[in-house]
């Protein structure tokens, strides 16, 4: 045994010394950026929840994705790269790839858990070489990641991701998001809920005890407060509950009139089915009408809670009943593939695909530093949000905001949300230094 | 050498070669040949996860394999190395150093909290107080103390950390570039690697992995010297008869004692060095699955054996890393050279147990091995090791004693 043991320790160490002897002349280390594409494909890398409670997301998310890919790459009907313009003119996306670059792509499983969701990115940047991370259903996750690329010098295009803190306190030079955020599901909100319900209600929120939860009972709260509603009480509620009846239970006795539930996916689900059950909606309360608000949408979650959701209203980032031409071109491309209609996680997720393909165009080169400085101040059209503007001082995205209500008379399985008003970008945008986090400078990794 | 005896030194020494030579032995496979693409692992963040998790498993092995104690909430101890290692990497100074042996330290010192209450019960109870204070831990981290671990978003460096130490200690609030300054030790940071191109393989050689491997080994080193000492031969005899001891009058409490808090702190080691390898702490790394992990990793390679927990750990990893990625695109890449009714069949057949379905995988070899090789995967090298020597006394001579 023991000469077994030796001959193995002399194969390596031999196989060792000759590796290195053979290699020393040919060691490449002239990048300059990290993983610049050498041959004549480029990888992005597609991090985005495969299992856990935003799966449903994430599958939305990939269909995005390939989608986009197949655009870039010059297959199918070119989706939105027939509408989309920039500053006025017309994209520089000419079916070839990315810079003539033929675009590749790897995926990964975030979980939904920011551990996970980095080790998942860092195998893509180490690995396989991905250029540009982009996905995330949580802003859990994308505050992670976007972490991550920062420091390793990598471009990151966040997915879906509401909470302030994504392009506010935890902003990074590398990372860009084009999805709204709390604070302006709150600004679009307020003025619609003080028309239709008055503004001497009183609110009672629960909300997912985590960061985006954080967020938008805050943003929710401000922004009703100064129409002249009143707090009654803010539970928070653990993100894994599932059963909600414990918390839905105290509601109608505590002086409220107005139930917000800050949750999102499943546990949105889960909790209005159960302030239905609990006969909320049929509810007096104060001598007013008991009312019930989701302050972000979707359809997905719309679906899951099914006849619930008739006339509740809430905020969303896109909608593909939208009619302008982006929207329409995006919706007939999807549904033309995979024979549904997208949800704003997927449109969101394709959006970011196309301006890093933009960007990279514009820049002449797939260094993260030309990219920001191609994104940062970016004033572009026809991806179905109406004109809209990368902010150079935060990264976010300055759109209209969509503010919908659960349709009384669906159609179809998939015409659930009725648009209620379109706000204006103007309504919802503040100044970058109030969520306070510094962007530093951008990182090209090499 | 060193208080070892030669069949430990020429174990360690083996350890101490493939954890060196790890870059090569992982990277089997051409760089861009299809096979290297899916099944290559010598990238640095994998190679850092196989020898952290080895360390949090031998520490784990130390506990469960000597005494027989089995404790469902050592992610707890992880989790919390993790946090203190960040906090140092914020206040203190970037240089990981000062982090690894802090986590060290409050891993101890919260394992000495946790094994004072819990080892009042052995067995099944025993188990179960230290599996809900891991959970008490996991929830405290993902709500209550939110300023302390940053909740569910977890903790990571920022631009507003203080960092007080003097520059070339690794203080610093943000580097020349004005980024946030990433984990380093003696001026090189932790991603910073050698990439060797030999024709068409390419070989990563990372500092931070070296390090990382450095602590393994001398983790390695320490775990044999316990199992060999007074006090290694003492947990034996708890976990053959406790009553035993206990009637010829001795107190086994403070040996168990001293047992948890050394494993203990062997996680926390493996949760600071988890901390200066990628700088983020989330809450989950607490969660009893995270916890059942460990257990897995060590009863898959052989509890109570030296080598066999890092096996474990070395394989659970590959999987989660590895086979996970496998999508069905891969697969039918693969497959493509047959028939496109026989493709579609095996990818049919074979896609439940890759991609998501790595756990299934994972758990049929699993059962497998509890079953079939209930030592773990050491026995089973232990098995092939005895072919080996039959075949050898069988044909040659008798040879006399040593």
């Amino acid at each position: 045994m023991a000469h077994l043991k030796s001959t193995r320790r002399g194969v390596l160490a031999g196989g060792a010394a000759v590796g290195a002897g053979l290699a020393l002349p040919t060691i490449v280390q002239a990048q300059s950026y990290l993983n610049e594409p050498t041959g004549p494909s480029v990888i992005l890398g597609f991090n985005v929840p495969q299992t856990g409670p935003y799966a449903d997301e994430g599958a939305d998310e990939l269909r995005a994705y390939e989608l986009a890919v197949s655009h870039l790459n010059g297959d199918g009907d070119g989706g939105m790269t027939g509408t989309f313009t920039v500053g006025g003119s017309k994209n520089a996306l000419t079916g070839s790839g990315i810079l003539g670059k033929k675009v590749e792509y790897v995926t990964g499983d975030t979980q939904t858990k920011p551990d996970a969701a980095r080790a998942s990115a860092r195998s893509m940047i180490e690995k396989d070489g991905a250029i540009m991370i982009t996905g995330g259903s949580s802003s859990g996750v994308a505050v992670a990641v976007q972490a991550l690329c920062q420091e390793a010098g990598i471009i990151f295009m966040a997915g879906l991701t509401h909470s302030n803190d994504t392009t506010g306190k935890d902003k990074k030079a590398n990372g860009f998001r084009h999805f709204f955020n709390s604070y302006m599901s709150g600004a679009a909100l307020a003025p619609i809920l003080a028309d239709n319900y008055g503004t001497d209600r009183k609110a009672y929120h629960l909300t997912a005890d985590y960061n985006w939860g954080y967020t938008t009972e805050e943003a929710v709260r401000t922004s009703t407060e100064a129409k002249g509603w009143e707090t009654v009480a803010a539970v928070k509620t653990p993100l894994a509950q599932t059963d909600f009846s414990s918390y839905i239970a105290p509601v109608l006795n505590s002086g409220a009139d107005v139930l917000v539930l800050n949750h999102y996916g499943g546990n949105m689900v889960n909790s209005l089915t159960s302030a239905v059950q609990f006969g909320l909606r049929d509810a007096q309360a104060n001598g007013k009408n008991f009312e019930i608000i989701v302050p972000l949408y979707s359809r997905l979650m719309a679906k899951g809670a099914g006849a619930n959701v008739k006339g509740i209203f809430g905020s969303t980032n896109w909608h593909w009943s939208l009619q302008d031409e982006g929207s329409k071109a995006f919706v007939k491309s999807f549904g033309t593939r995979y024979g549904f209609p997208p949800s704003q996680a997927a449109h969101t997720c394709y959006v970011q695909t196309m301006l890093y393909a933009q960007a990279a165009e514009m820049a002449g080169t797939f260094n993260p530093c030309g990219i920001v400085e191609a994104l940062e101040g970016m004033e572009f059209d026809g991806l179905g949000n109406g004109p809209t503007l990368y902010r150079a001082e935060d990264h976010q995205c300055f759109k209209d905001v969509l503010v919908v209500k659960g349709k009384e008379n669906p159609t179809s399985e998939f015409d659930l949300l009725e648009i209620v008003e379109v706000t204006p970008a103007a309504q919802v945008t503040y100044d970058a230094s109030i969520f306070g986090g510094e962007l530093g400078s951008c990182n090209p990794g090499a | 050498m060193y208080g070892l005896n030669r069949k430990d030194t020429v174990l360690l020494l083996i350890v101490a070669i493939l954890v060196a030579a790890a870059p090569l032995l992982l990277n089997p496979f051409p760089d861009t040949s299809a096979m290297g693409k899916t099944f290559n692992a010598g990238y640095p963040d994998l190679m850092q996860r196989f020898v952290i998790f080895g360390i949090f498993a031998i520490g784990f092995n130390i506990l469960f394999g000597l005494t027989g104690y089995l404790s469902f909430g050592h992610a707890a101890f992880l989790g919390v190395g993790s946090y203190a290692g960040m906090w140092m990497l914020k206040l203190l100074s970037i240089n990981v150093i000062p982090a690894i042996l802090f986590s060290i330290a409050v891993a101890g010192a919260v394992s000495l909290i946790i094994g004072w209450i819990s080892l009042r019960r052995s067995g099944i109870y025993f188990s179960i107080l230290t599996l809900a204070f891991a959970q008490m831990a996991f929830s405290l981290a993902a709500s209550v103390l939110t300023p302390i671990t940053g909740g569910e978003t977890g903790l990571q460096t920022s631009l507003n950390d203080p960092r007080i130490m003097p520059g070339f200690l690794g203080g610093g609030t943000v580097n020349s570039a004005g980024n946030i300054p990433a984990p380093s030790l003696l001026g090189m940071e932790m991603s910073e690697s050698f990439i060797l191109n030999v024709g068409p393989w390419a070989f990563t050689f990372n500092w931070g992995y070296y390090i990382c491997a450095t602590f393994m080994l001398l983790a390695f080193y320490i775990a044999i010297r316990i199992f060999r000492s007074p006090f290694g031969l003492m947990l034996k005899a708890i976990k053959s008869n406790q009553q035993r001891l206990n009637y010829t009058g001795l107190n086994t409490r403070p040996y168990m004692l001293t047992c948890f808090v050394i494993s203990g702190m062997y996680a926390g080691l493996a949760g600071g060095l988890m901390a200066a390898m990628d700088p983020q702490v989330g809450a989950e790394r607490m969660q009893w699955t995270a916890s059942g992990e460990v257990v897995l990793m060590t009863i898959l390679g052989g509890a109570g054996t030296l080598i066999g927990p890092v096996l474990g750990a070395g394989l659970i990893k590959y999987f989660e890393n590895i086979f996970s990625k496998i999508n069905k695109a891969t697969l039918e890449a693969w497959f493509g050279v047959f028939p496109d009714w026989m493709t579609d069949l095996l990818v049919t057949l074979v896609y439940p147990f890759i991609g998501k379905g790595w756990h299934l995988t994972l758990g049929l070899i699993f059962m497998l091995v509890v079953i079939f090789l209930p030592g773990g995967l050491v026995e089973g090298g232990q098995r092939i090791a005895r072919l080996f020597r039959r075949g050898k006394t069988g044909a040659g001579a008798l040879k006399p004693a040593e």
